[in-house]
């Protein structure tokens, strides 16, 4: 019986069949809610570079809308934002058989042992690579004044970016001190999947989120609106949450953050 | 057998790989956007069994990295595809394409070079024309071989979207050009104009569910392409039908395997390549987890399907977390259409013989790379004991994948690109 619970799964004091299915099923919901949050943070990612694989982006966006869907029909969406803070950090990025629902392998109990991966640093080696290209880009003419104003301003605010994004990550990651600094910032990313009633086709949270995988997502103009307005997912949303949510006396670095990603974005927009 | 007869070529990370139409010149494109061209030797009196190694012939750089400042992006240098076109005259020509702009160069020989102008000394300085006493008629005179490549065409501005293909048709005249949304076709002599053949962006960005992966032209048929998609149909388009061929002839795509359904069943179903057989007859098309052959004629399902890594199977979840699920492997026909072959993880490649059902799996690494050596068939262990020799799949290392193979067009000569290298090996029978 030992192989049919996971780590950290209280052992039930009556043992039965249902049990066993009950605890199948939490594990499930476990791991396909930690394959949303892996899922969501990859687009993030998307968002954050100056160029997105459109393919990639597509096919992790048709993956989240997999599980939104069934999370809808099995009616734990509901469920999805109480139920975020309570788990535990390991359990975040546990790869899973279960998830990829192999018979093949529930009848071996498990599958074989995954290999270690590289987590979410895989996801920082594309920024660190974007921030490269920006720096080291080469112009062959044009205007190098109003350029090297929007580049140099550009090339710091990806870099903010990515630092922050590093803190959103570790703090969602890790164990946290006080459960509200997590529980929030993935409360925000969450707060924008909410889904009308009964409305299949039409998700305002992931339509948000293609209004900037557009033609005129390559326009500067649509990336900082979407940057900028709320509630759409973004570092800013990020920024303020956490803002918020820590004490006076944490991250006073992150409000200079804040106001030099202010300084910068007024720079960028011309206000 | 195969064996190693030529020495791996350190390089950028190559990006792209393709054979000449006589499998004289080998080209490979990388990151940086260069283009390096091999040539091979040709076969020595001594040994004639031994056909020749290839050897750097030309080097040059293809793009340039650019900036769009309109939307404030950078573009990438990397060569994604190199396609030549079939030889008309003493020079060769290909088409290179970043995910921008494609150029069509033309690679040509220089061995002779005029010798004894009247007004000019040999250094090129100019002489004192009061000091010519005589005139004479200048000679051509051999020099040692240059190899010199000049861009004759860019074909830029046409698309919004990333290059991922482009295919020369058989009438050496029109070539096509495919981003993720869209495909465009060129006349090769015309570069301020392309006409859209299909486009498949939708009104509303965010209804985008599928985009295009690869495309190509017919082998023969003139008026004939497919495009893959990432949800794993093929469409298959003649140009006579309409201008604009959004409206497919024919849809090739497997029904869902219920038993194997998963949240990651639409990712790994996304095709990354799609090459026509040499015949005509087939098409072959690259998923993440196998290499399809599919029969023009039959639309329903394949006919042949063969595993590459089905072991990675189990590992899915792991491998979208590190996006190696993302990875695009290519793959290629020999020049009878009787194999293919397609690359792997941990530098193996895998080659499927279609006629005697079998497969091997084989490594491109330093040590196969010693001339004279045959390259050892390897194997992964699945599970259970290993058994010596064997490696298991805990050990691959995902870092090093072959995306990039190629296939003499007459010959058993295969190119394979690890990430900084490029090994080339001969059969010697």
């Amino acid at each position: 019986m030992a192989n049919m619970y996971s780590k950290g799964t209280k052992r039930k004091f009556y043992d039965s069949v249902d049990a066993a299915t009950d605890n199948k099923a939490a594990l499930y919901s476990r791991q396909r809610q930690s394959l949303l949050d892996m899922s969501l943070i990859k687009l993030q990612l998307c968002h954050m570079l100056v160029e997105p694989n459109m393919c990639r982006s597509v096919l992790i966006a048709n993956t989240v809308r997999h599980i939104q869907e069934e999370m809808t029909h099995d009616g734990s969406w509901q469920l999805v934002t109480e139920a975020f803070g309570s788990s535990g950090p390991s359990d975040h990025l546990v790869a899973t058989e279960v998830l990829c629902r192999s018979s093949a392998l529930e009848q071996q109990g498990g599958g074989p042992k995954l290999y270690s991966v590289m987590g979410y640093d895989g996801c920082r080696e594309e920024e660190v690579v974007t921030d490269e290209a920006l720096c080291s880009v080469t112009f062959s003419g044009g205007a190098p004044s109003l350029l090297g104003t929007i580049d140099h301003c550009w090339d710091r605010a990806e870099l903010r970016m990515a630092a922050v994004e590093d803190r959103v990550i570790k703090d969602s990651g890790s164990e946290v001190e006080s459960g509200e600094g997590a529980k929030t910032v993935m409360g925000q990313v969450f707060g924008t999947f909410e889904i009308k009633n009964g409305a299949p086709g039409s998700d305002p949270a992931l339509e948000e989120l293609f209004s900037a995988v557009d033609a005129s997502y390559y326009d500067l103009d649509t990336m900082l609106t979407s940057i900028q307005s709320t509630p759409k997912m973004g570092p800013y949303n990020l920024l303020d949450s956490m803002a918020s949510s820590h004490g006076p006396t944490s991250n006073s670095s992150c409000r200079t953050d804040l106001s030099e990603l202010d300084h910068i974005m007024e720079i960028i927009v011309g206000s | 057998a195969f064996h190693s007869f030529s020495k791996s070529h350190l390089a950028d990370i190559i990006s792209t790989v393709e054979f000449n139409h006589s499998g004289e010149l080998l080209a490979t494109g990388d990151k940086g956007g260069r283009v390096v061209i091999f040539q091979q030797e040709l076969e020595s009196k001594n040994q004639p069994q031994c056909r020749g190694e290839y050897n750097v012939y030309s080097t040059f750089q293809s793009h340039e990295p650019e900036f769009d400042y309109l939307k404030s992006l950078e573009i990438e240098e990397k060569i994604n595809k190199i396609r030549w076109l079939p030889q008309k005259n003493a020079a060769q020509f290909l088409l290179s394409t970043n995910d921008k702009t494609i150029k069509l160069w033309k690679i040509s020989e220089r061995d002779k070079r005029p010798e004894g102008y009247n007004l000019k000394e040999e250094d090129g300085r100019y002489r004192d024309p009061t000091t010519v006493t005589t005139l004479r008629v200048p000679v051509f005179q051999p020099m040692d071989l240059m190899v010199e490549a000049s861009p004759r065409r860019v074909f830029a501005n046409a698309h919004t979207y990333h290059i991922n293909s482009i295919s020369v048709n058989s009438d050496c005249e029109t070539y096509l050009s495919a981003d993720d949304l869209r495909i465009n076709l060129w006349n090769l002599e015309i570069t301020d104009r392309s006409f859209n053949i299909v486009d498949i962006k939708p009104v509303n960005m965010e209804e985008l569910t599928e985009v295009i992966t690869a495309a190509e032209f017919h082998p023969n048929q003139c008026n004939t392409f497919v495009y893959s998609s990432s949800k794993g149909t093929i469409r298959l388009c003649d140009m006579r039908a309409s201008a604009l061929c959004d409206q497919h002839s024919k849809l090739f795509e497997e029904p869902e395997d219920p038993s194997n359904r998963s949240f990651f069943s639409e990712i790994i179903s996304s095709i990354s390549d799609v090459k026509f057989s040499h015949s005509g007859r087939y098409m072959m098309t690259r998923d993440y987890l196998s290499v399809k052959i599919w029969d023009l004629n039959m639309e329903s399902r394949p006919v042949e399907t063969y595993q590459v890594h089905e072991y990675l199977r189990s590992k899915l979840c792991s491998l979208y977390e590190n996006d190696c699920i993302f990875d695009k492997f290519e793959c290629c026909w020999n020049g009878n259409d009787s194999v293919v072959m397609t690359g792997s993880y941990n530098n193996f490649f895998r080659m499927f013989d279609r006629g005697y059902r079998q497969d091997v799996t084989l490594e491109a690494s330093r040590e196969s790379s010693k001339p004279r050596s045959v390259l050892k068939p390897r194997k992964v262990c699945t599970g259970g004991k290993r058994k010596k020799d064997e490696i298991s799949v805990d050990s691959l290392d995902f870092n090093k994948k072959i995306l990039h193979t190629a296939w003499h067009p007459q010959d058993n000569i295969i190119a394979v690109a690890t990430t900084n290298n490029l090994y080339i090996f001969q059969d010697k029978l």
